[in-house]
């Protein structure tokens, strides 16, 4: 969608404040994350301060301020993968990407996010990339399924 | 009709186990073996056993294989449909072809869950087939709104979202309300980290909830109503949205529902991730465009909610019970359960058990039944040490306490809650302090900062258990975290704050010794805790010789021959500082627990 096209979407909310976050997750959902004129522009079509809109883009964690990578991890850290090793597994996509917890790799590839529950507990550890998820994981594993997407990648570009 | 149902489970975990494959195999091979017409093919919500997954389960032969992999669908079409034989090595296990014969399964009561695994969620048509919105049908023919609050009062129904209100109570107090515009809203903000049971019923079941606002709208006089669900659940919201298409098509929901000028329609709202979002009052804020922080309660939603509207909300769970009392009739619901908590319960069992899944059972049901008969306990060779229920909100209780009945009442006289229906086993290999900084770790980085004693209160407990951890805690840390959990539990702002010192106080009350050992003996009894960690030392079963120990090891210490297990760690040379440890890709590195 072009910058024209998603400012015309956003236009369409014109007066709505109480549709904020609706707006703030499309344009999410077209740019890959929240760019701060992009702030601007959704406080001035919906009639409310910059401030608010800041402050709602700060307050929940799914909403990004910088460019997300081609793949986002979201490794789940709740209860039951906790306690079946969670930790070991962040160890072992902070190792292999050279990523911490928020970025994104030098190459664009991937973005690490770690969430609350992912709500499959029954296959802790998980994590999901992108929109797949993959459980029962362990660090060989999960750099496996790194493995793919990054050859993927590969041949595609 | 079709003869036979071959119902593949596509929850989110089958489905990342390779479900969405097996389904599109066996598509293909029920079509070349021109069994097309005498086999319909359904994708179904969550059937239970996710551990066994991918699930599948022939109908009317009531057969349930497990684990299926795609290759398996040309022997099941081929042995099963075409050849009338079952395919024994894809069983649960032997001799147990019906889900009955699995104690698993026959030690549930599905109520709620009763269509989830059953039906197609895709299509209204499943749902209408086993009584789908005949109990909407009834609330708008045969019943006053009265009536129906009446029934759900009587039914015993509690909210099954964590606190246990009474569901009619609620609805009454909504009803009773001034003002014109009032709204029903859904909570589907499932944010307890081991709670998944809202996602299987929005996967598995969407009309029942819709159903359930529904009935629920017609009694207090809603027009409109909204489900609040978390982003994290990208299948449960393109199921609901599915669903509220084909309602509206039916007319189920719109201006004018079965011709009785009944109007009512749905809107969905996306979480944008805030476990504080599941609070009632920082839901309709976040619903309302705002930052999701909550307000002091009177007024409650009941009187000023949504946009200061009178405003109903109930958990997902909770509204799929409704339309099960309007078909079954109060005296049926309320016959299952105890004194106090009517109904069924659905669980998510996780953690160190055998069969991590979803399940349901009437309340009041045992602690030992619900881990042992159908979770089947612990995994071989570990003993069970705590059961952790309710989430960051709830406790941990010993296995002394499995013969405790599940109901509101007795869970919390031990200091745990029955909350959303979360359910973690931890075995002997758990540390219950990490445990508890684990919840204070959560609730202190999701804390919306708005009152003090819940942003600077959790934040300073958590601090002192850090301290515990790392082998620096004294006994006065005790007296202060009991004291300091007193303070945030009587005086934080809401449930979030409230309840966030309860998994410290239960794991003080039933598992002080472990305390004492951090901090008197500076060992951690489980070797969780890196900090008291006195010896590391490798499983030989475990270790696959990558030489990954050896080449983080700063001292020479781990060594051995690349490709021949087990290495080992010599212990005269090891300074134990955990490298090897984090780097073994296996688990193989054990940390000791010290003497």
């Amino acid at each position: 969608m072009s910058t024209s096209a998603l400012s015309e979407r956003i236009a369409a909310y014109a007066g709505r404040p109480e549709d904020l976050i609706q707006v703030l997750q499309l344009v999410q959902e077209e740019l890959g994350y929240v760019p701060e004129e992009m702030e601007e522009r959704v406080a001035d079509a919906l009639g409310v301060s910059i401030g608010r809109v800041h402050g709602v883009v700060t307050f929940y964690h799914l909403f990004r301020t910088h460019p997300a990578g081609r793949h986002t991890i979201r490794l789940c850290l709740g209860t039951a993968c906790h306690v079946l090793g969670a930790d070991r597994i962040l160890a072992a996509i902070e190792e292999a990407l050279r990523v911490s917890v928020g970025d994104t790799t030098d190459d664009g590839l991937f973005s690490l996010d770690v969430v609350r529950c992912l709500g499959t507990c029954s296959l802790a550890p998980v994590m999901m990339v992108d929109e797949d998820v993959y459980g029962r994981l362990t660090p060989e594993r999960v750099l496996g399924v790194l493995r793919t997407y990054a050859k993927r990648e590969g041949r595609s570009g | 009709m079709s003869a036979r149902e071959l119902l593949v489970c596509s929850g989110t975990a089958c489905r990342s186990a390779g479900a969405v494959e097996v389904h599109r195999r066996l598509a293909t091979a029920v079509a070349e073996s021109g069994l097309q017409d005498e086999v319909l093919l359904v994708e179904t919500g969550c059937m239970g056993p996710c551990a066994k997954g991918p699930v599948l389960r022939v109908m009317p032969d009531d057969v349930l294989y497990t684990e299926v992999r795609p290759e398996d669908a040309d022997e099941i079409v081929r042995e099963h449909l075409v050849g009338g034989r079952v395919v024994r090595r894809l069983l649960w296990a032997e001799e147990a072809v019906s889900p009955s014969d699995l104690p698993f399964f026959a030690h549930q009561r599905k109520n709620v869950l009763a269509n989830s695994g059953a039906i197609d969620p895709g299509r209204i048509d499943s749902y209408e087939a086993r009584g789908g919105y005949d109990a909407l049908k009834r609330a708008l023919t045969e019943m006053t709104p009265e009536g129906i609050i009446e029934a759900v009062t009587e039914s015993g129904l509690r909210g099954r979202g964590g606190a246990g209100f009474p569901t009619g109570r609620k609805w009454r107090f909504t009803y009773d309300a001034p003002g014109e515009t009032k709204y029903v809203v859904c909570n589907a903000d499932e944010g307890d980290p081991g709670a998944f049971m809202d996602r299987a019923i929005l996967e598995g079941d969407p009309h029942a909830v819709i159903e359930g606002m529904a009935i629920a709208a017609r009694a207090i006089g809603a027009e409109r109503g909204y489900v609040y669900v978390r982003a994290e659940y990208p299948l449960a919201i393109s199921r609901l949205k599915v669903a509220l298409e084909q309602a509206r098509e039916r007319a189920w929901l719109g201006a004018d529902v079965l011709g009785t000028g009944f109007a009512f329609d749905i809107e969905v709202r996306i979480g944008a991730g805030a476990f504080v979002c599941g609070e009632e009052t920082a839901l309709l804020a976040s619903i309302e465009g705002r930052r999701g922080a909550p307000r002091p309660r009177p007024p409650f939603p009941a009187q000023s909610g949504l946009y200061g509207r009178p405003t109903l909300i109930n958990n997902v769970e909770t509204l799929a019970n409704v339309r099960t009392i309007l078909r079954d009739g109060v005296e049926v619901y309320s016959a299952v359960g105890t004194e106090s908590s009517k109904g069924t319960k659905v669980f998510a069992l996780a953690g160190q058990v055998r069969h991590t899944g979803l399940v349901e059972v009437p309340i009041g049901t045992t602690l030992r039944e619900l881990v042992f008969d159908i979770g089947g306990g612990v995994p071989a060779g570990r003993e069970l040490k705590a059961i952790q229920i309710g989430g960051p909100s709830g406790g941990c209780l010993p296995a002394e306490l499995l013969d405790v009945p599940i109901d509101y009442e007795s869970l919390t006289e031990h200091g745990a809650i029955m909350g959303s229906g979360g359910v973690i086993v931890l075995d002997d290999t758990a540390c219950m302090v990490s445990v508890a900084r684990f919840f204070l770790d959560f609730t202190a980085s999701e804390s919306c900062g708005k009152c003090v004693p819940c942003r600077v209160g959790i934040p300073t407990m958590r601090d002192i258990l850090v301290r515990i951890t790392d082998g620096e805690g004294t006994l006065e840390d005790l007296d202060r975290l009991k004291e300091l959990a007193g303070l945030v539990k009587s005086t934080a702002l809401c449930g979030l704050g409230q309840t966030a010192p309860n998994p410290v106080l239960s794991t003080l009350r039933h598992f002080e010794d472990e305390y004492l050992a951090h901090i008197e003996d500076r060992i951690c009894p489980s070797g969780v805790c890196e900090a008291l960690a006195s010896s590391y030392a490798i499983d030989p079963e475990a270790c696959r010789a990558c030489d990954q120990c050896a080449k983080v090891c700063p001292t020479g210490a781990a060594r051995g021959t690349p490709g021949e297990p087990p290495y080992a760690i010599d212990q005269a040379l090891c300074i134990r500082c955990g490298a090897c440890f984090k780097a073994c890709p296996f688990g193989a590195v054990m940390r000791g627990a010290g003497s």
